[in-house]
């Protein structure tokens, strides 16, 4: 099994590593027993923009480098556009992932809309999308 | 200087010089067939018969005794099938095994089940050593075969196989011994150790891909599992692979010949488990003397294993791991689950084989780079942001 260059660009450089104090929506998806786990965080601002966003990450190299790069392309962009970040975005914006790696690339999407959802809760507005939840036992 | 250490010898050894050189000469010269009645022939033929005599030395067995086969998984699907297939005329159809076996065993005792026998798994303590009061439950007048491993490839654990064949032959079942990690780490004298059949395999000792073995008593019989052309005494068919034939005999003189280099190995070994096992919420996996000479098995809490092999591979060492994250199974490792290690501590193991060609310098530079890699994972682990988060609350 061979990782894209842009993989091993992310899982050894993996961007906005952390946590985020006070977050505005925090999304934890996965478990440990099938060796992944991602959580995310997101700071969002009055015009419902994404200012900042961090990850934590338990996984293999995919894991965290889909972490890496779902934090990369919802920063800067409205919660609306995070929302429309599918899972086939991040691969490819990795160019490419082993056919058995593909559910870590699930799982960034999956947590980028817990972290959403989480935000939306908190400030009362209507969870209106759905969720797949692929980890779940 | 770039660093290159390879600890991953469990997985496999490169062809030694030695060996190399001893089977240049057939590639060149003496590329005979072996059952060819001519000169190019008969010439090919002494050499086969010579290379088993030297293996038959080297085991202090009788050459007779000797099977040439392509690799280990031929030699354990063979031993396997072939005394089932047997036995099965005696009315004997059940076979015991143990969860910790490689998947050339498990796999053939899962495909025999479906085909009619009844399979027991029997299983092993938290150092992986197999439980022969259960043993001693299961095995039966029915019992048509016993296969347990002579040592455990992932975590090192060497098994009491003496203990084992007794239990078999008492109940006149047959003993398999899956020997392909214990040849050239334990000096195995089978005029004494009573196994009825014992495989192993050339590439894990320093002899190419391609070239196993199968040890089978005089006076065993089992079914055939390659038919052929009459080769390996109407045993096992195909025209004998003469150049691996003889490297694998030259491997084996030199691997017995340097059992003693081995005491070097195992103080390595264990100055490699005391440094990887100072770090926090770390455990050694498998029995801590009943072990492979250059088998190191330590599992590491909060982290996967395929993320620690990817840094170690980039500072130069190659490694092994458990997770199922390294395999496009999506489980972890069936020996650590049989171990009572629960699922989420499997994905976080780290399993190095150090040779004789590993220096102590090498240990240190281990040591050193898994202590960093470990820490700048954790710190970038929800599941460690945890422990961190208790560990304050404590104080």
């Amino acid at each position: 099994m061979k990782y894209s260059e842009k993989v091993m660009d992310h899982f050894t450089n993996p961007r906005n590593v952390g946590e985020i104090e006070n977050a505005d929506g925090v999304g934890v998806v996965g478990n440990a027993k099938c060796g992944d786990i991602m959580k995310m965080y997101l700071k969002i601002d009055e015009n419902d923009v994404i200012v900042d966003c961090k990850f934590k990450t338990f996984g293999c190299g995919a894991a965290i480098a889909t972490s890496s790069m779902a934090t990369e392309l919802v920063k800067g962009h409205t919660v609306a556009e995070a929302l429309k970040l599918t899972n086939s975005a991040v691969v490819e914006a990795l160019e490419g992932l082993p056919p058995v790696k593909v559910h870590c690339s699930v799982l960034a999407e999956e947590a980028i809309k817990t972290a959403v959802a989480d935000y939306y809760n908190k400030i009362g507005r209507e969870v209106d999308f759905e969720i797949e939840k692929s980890h779940e036992e | 200087m770039e660093r290159f250490i390879y600890a991953d010898n469990a997985a496999t050894t490169p062809v030694s010089r030695e060996v190399i050189d001893a089977m240049m000469p057939i590639f060149e010269t003496h590329w005979g067939n072996p059952s060819s009645l001519h000169e190019k022939g008969r010439e090919a033929k002494d050499i086969l018969d010579d290379a088993r005599e030297r293996i038959a030395k080297v085991f202090n067995c009788n050459s007779g005794e000797i099977y040439f086969t392509s690799c280990g998984t031929e030699s354990d699907n063979w031993a396997i099938r072939g005394a089932a297939m047997r036995m099965k005329t005696k009315g004997r159809t059940h076979i015991v095994t143990t969860k910790i076996e490689h998947h050339a065993v498990l796999h053939t005792c899962q495909s025999l089940e479906k085909e009619g026998f009844e399979v027991t798994y029997v299983g092993v303590d938290a150092d992986g050593v197999v439980d022969l009061d259960e043993l001693r439950q299961v095995v039966t007048e029915k019992t048509a075969l016993v296969a347990v491993m002579y040592a455990n490839n992932e975590v090192g654990t060497i098994e009491p196989i003496e203990q084992i064949v007794e239990i078999a032959h008492a109940k006149g079942a047959l003993m398999f011994t899956d020997a392909v990690q214990a040849v050239g780490n334990i000096d195995i004298d089978l005029s004494k150790l009573k196994v009825d059949m014992l495989s192993l395999s050339g590439h894990k000792i320093h002899a190419p891909k391609g070239i196993g073995m199968l040890y089978i008593r005089r006076g065993v019989v089992i079914n055939n599992f390659v038919e052929g052309g009459g080769q390996e005494r109407r045993k096992r068919g195909g025209t004998e692979n003469l150049p691996y034939i003889v490297g694998l005999a030259k491997a084996l003189e030199i691997a017995k010949e340097s059992i003693g280099e081995l005491d070097k190995v195992r103080a390595m070994r264990d100055r490699l488990i005391d440094g990887l096992t100072k770090i926090p919420y770390s455990k050694l996996n498998g029995h801590r003397t009943e072990r492979l000479a250059g088998n190191v098995n330590v599992g590491f809490e909060f982290i996967e294993g395929e993320s620690l092999l990817l840094w170690l591979d980039i500072a130069g060492i190659c490694a092994s791991t458990g997770s199922a994250c390294s395999t496009a199974s999506l489980e972890p490792s069936h020996v650590l689950i049989a171990m009572g290690i629960p699922h989420e501590k499997a994905h976080g193991s780290l399993r190095l084989s150090i040779s004789a060609e590993t220096t102590e310098e090498d240990v240190d530079y281990i040591i050193e780079n898994v202590t960093s890699i470990v820490k700048k994972l954790r710190d970038m682990s929800p599941l460690w942001e945890e422990v961190v988060k208790k560990e304050a609350c404590v104080n």
